[in-house]
């Protein structure tokens, strides 16, 4: 059956309308929210299903016999079925709440680290990562007597494999990996490079933040022994995230926080935990904002997750065509594939100055600086760029008001 | 001049824009006009370091005199160091420690010494009067030894 334009029809417009966020003027003109990267907007219904449950439903979970709480605990262990499905997990046992990714990969630094790690072995990071999977995973050398090793990238913002390759020897632990840069919009061959740390007999951590919500993400296709991301990217509520991990793995591991709900019987001389998931979900949880998550989910699965990647990279190719026809803007970050995402530089005009006249001038939110990716931009010896991220709710027309803007900005320092 | 006086200057001079725009334009114009810093003061010890950009400080102390050197990358922030160094350069210790920088409110720039900026605008507005209440101390002790 042939697959017709129609089949694809993104109608931005009205999609637009399911987020409050976007109608409202900045300075007097419409926002132009291009820092989705930092945080993406909330759909209404996911606003109104966190008020419903804190209006109508609030109860702790797992603790009750109650009906508020076994309601409660039912919602937020569907929730968990929706991001398993989503992740295409095994088990909903892989599947850990946690608050973000940042809490995810500290948990999982510290739990394999307690497991598996020991002085002298070594930890594969790489050049682009976010501080929050290089330090969790530097915090576990220090502990451990460890060391950190970086996978290489080119000018283009690629990760270099053949470089990746030489890393593994025999004290080689696990690889911590983004799937999309935050700051170049670089998506890694993720797939192909668990297979070559498989190879090794290495297992790998994937920090899917700036992935999870730009198109399908298959876990077990991808064969990642671990992979983290956080709702508030996902359109869903801050302050929660998932830890994925294979059974085998989270199953050896000792928890990273103790306390209620992990436990399955404590006792001043020894205390045992309880099952998957929970081993790895002390005290209470955020768990409206799980379910908040879950319908986060189910409003992406909704739009269809093929229709969303495509209308993405159909504004990636508009949007790179046209700042690279403005003189004097470089673009950091011209892997082959990308998220639509722009770090760039203007000539003559520091990236926060430019930042705060695109704000004040267009209504333009943008973020500025080195986006917690310090080492990324020592490779490239500068100090940090304009970061413009887009997601669905952003259009084609934005694209052509933020250009102006640009060169108005230009013309001011110029 | 004192810090008060100068204050007023600047906010009268201000009150001639007519919106943000041409405040920022102006900014710019005088960002342009700080002096550089020499390359030898560019050191770890005087930066300040902000999220988002850089601010070298450098401050001596001369005949009862605090004199400060600054610099940054961001042209509107060198704008706004321009006017503090305006204000506050080649006072007494004692009247900058005591200052009120009221004029920032008056001309609209609050928003720039926010701490969420991460400018370092805020961190060297608390480092010049720290400084300067060094200096005070120094002034104190070498005229009661």
């Amino acid at each position: 059956m042939e697959t017709s334009q129609k089949d694809f029809a993104f109608d931005v417009k009205k999609v637009r309308n399911d987020f409050p966020v976007l109608s409202q003027k900045v300075y007097g003109k419409p926002l132009v929210y291009f820092d989705n990267a930092a945080t993406t907007q909330k759909p209404k219904v996911v606003i109104d299903t966190l008020k419903e449950m804190y209006s109508e439903h609030n109860s702790n979970i797992h603790r009750g016999v109650h009906y508020l709480s076994e309601k409660m605990t039912d919602r937020y262990e569907a929730a968990r079925q929706k991001v398993q499905a989503y992740l295409n997990a095994k088990s909903y046992q892989e599947i850990i709440f946690t608050s973000g990714a940042t809490g995810a990969i500290n948990a999982a630094a510290f739990s394999f680290g307690e497991q598996y790690v020991k002085a002298g072995d070594e930890i594969i990071v790489s050049e682009m990562d976010h501080h929050s999977n290089i330090v969790p995973w530097q915090m576990l050398c220090g502990r451990k007597g460890a060391k950190l090793r970086v996978m290489p990238i080119n000018e283009r913002g690629e990760l270099l494999l053949d470089e990746y390759k030489k890393l593994f020897n025999a004290k080689t632990k696990i690889v911590a990996v983004a799937h999309a840069s935050n700051s170049l919009g670089t998506v890694n061959p993720v797939k192909e490079i668990t297979a070559i740390a498989h190879k090794n007999n290495v297992p790998v951590l994937i920090d899917g933040a700036q992935a999870i919500q730009h198109g399908k993400v298959d876990v077990q296709e991808m064969d990642c022994d671990f992979y983290a991301f956080s709702g508030h990217k996902i359109y869903g509520p801050t302050g929660t995230g998932v830890l994925y991990g294979k059974e085998r793995f989270l199953n050896e591991m000792p928890p990273y926080q103790g306390g209620g709900d992990m436990i399955s019987r404590v006792r001043f001389e020894h205390t045992t935990y309880n099952d998957l998931p929970f081993k790895f979900e002390a005290g209470t949880p955020n768990y409206i904002g799980a379910v908040g998550l879950g319908a986060a989910i189910d409003y992406l699965n909704g739009l269809g997750l093929e229709k969303v990647q495509r209308y993405e990279k159909e504004l990636l190719d508009y949007a790179t065509a046209k700042l690279a026809a403005i003189q004097g803007l470089k673009i950091y970050g011209t892997a082959a594939e990308k998220i639509c995402i722009f770090s760039f530089l203007l000539a003559g005009v520091h990236p926060y100055d430019a930042g705060m006249i695109l704000d004040k001038m267009g209504g333009i939110a943008v973020r500025t600086g080195h986006h917690c990716t310090h080492p990324l931009w020592e490779h490239y010896k500068i100090e940090g760029t304009i970061r413009a991220s887009l997601v669905f709710y952003n259009t084609f027309e934005e694209v052509d008001f933020f250009c102006e803007t640009i060169k108005k900005v230009q013309k001011m320092f110029n | 001049m004192t810090i008060k006086e100068t204050q007023e200057e600047i906010i009268s001079e201000f009150a001639a824009f007519d919106d943000w725009l041409d405040k920022y334009n102006h900014l710019i114009e005088l960002g342009k006009k700080l002096p550089p810093l020499d390359q030898k003061l560019k050191t770890e010890d005087n930066l300040i370091r902000g999220c988002q950009l850089k601010v070298w400080f450098h401050s001596t102390f001369k005949d009862g005199k605090v004199f400060f050197e600054v610099d940054s990358a961001s042209t509107i922030t060198q704008g706004i160091i321009f006017l503090l160094i305006r204000i506050l350069s080649g006072q007494a210790p004692a009247e900058i420690k005591n200052a009120d920088l009221y004029f920032i409110d008056k001309i609209g720039l609050r928003e720039n010494f926010s701490p969420s900026r991460a400018n370092g605008l805020y961190k060297m507005e608390r480092q010049m009067k720290l400084d300067a209440a060094h200096y005070e101390t120094e002034l104190k002790a070498g005229e009661g030894g």
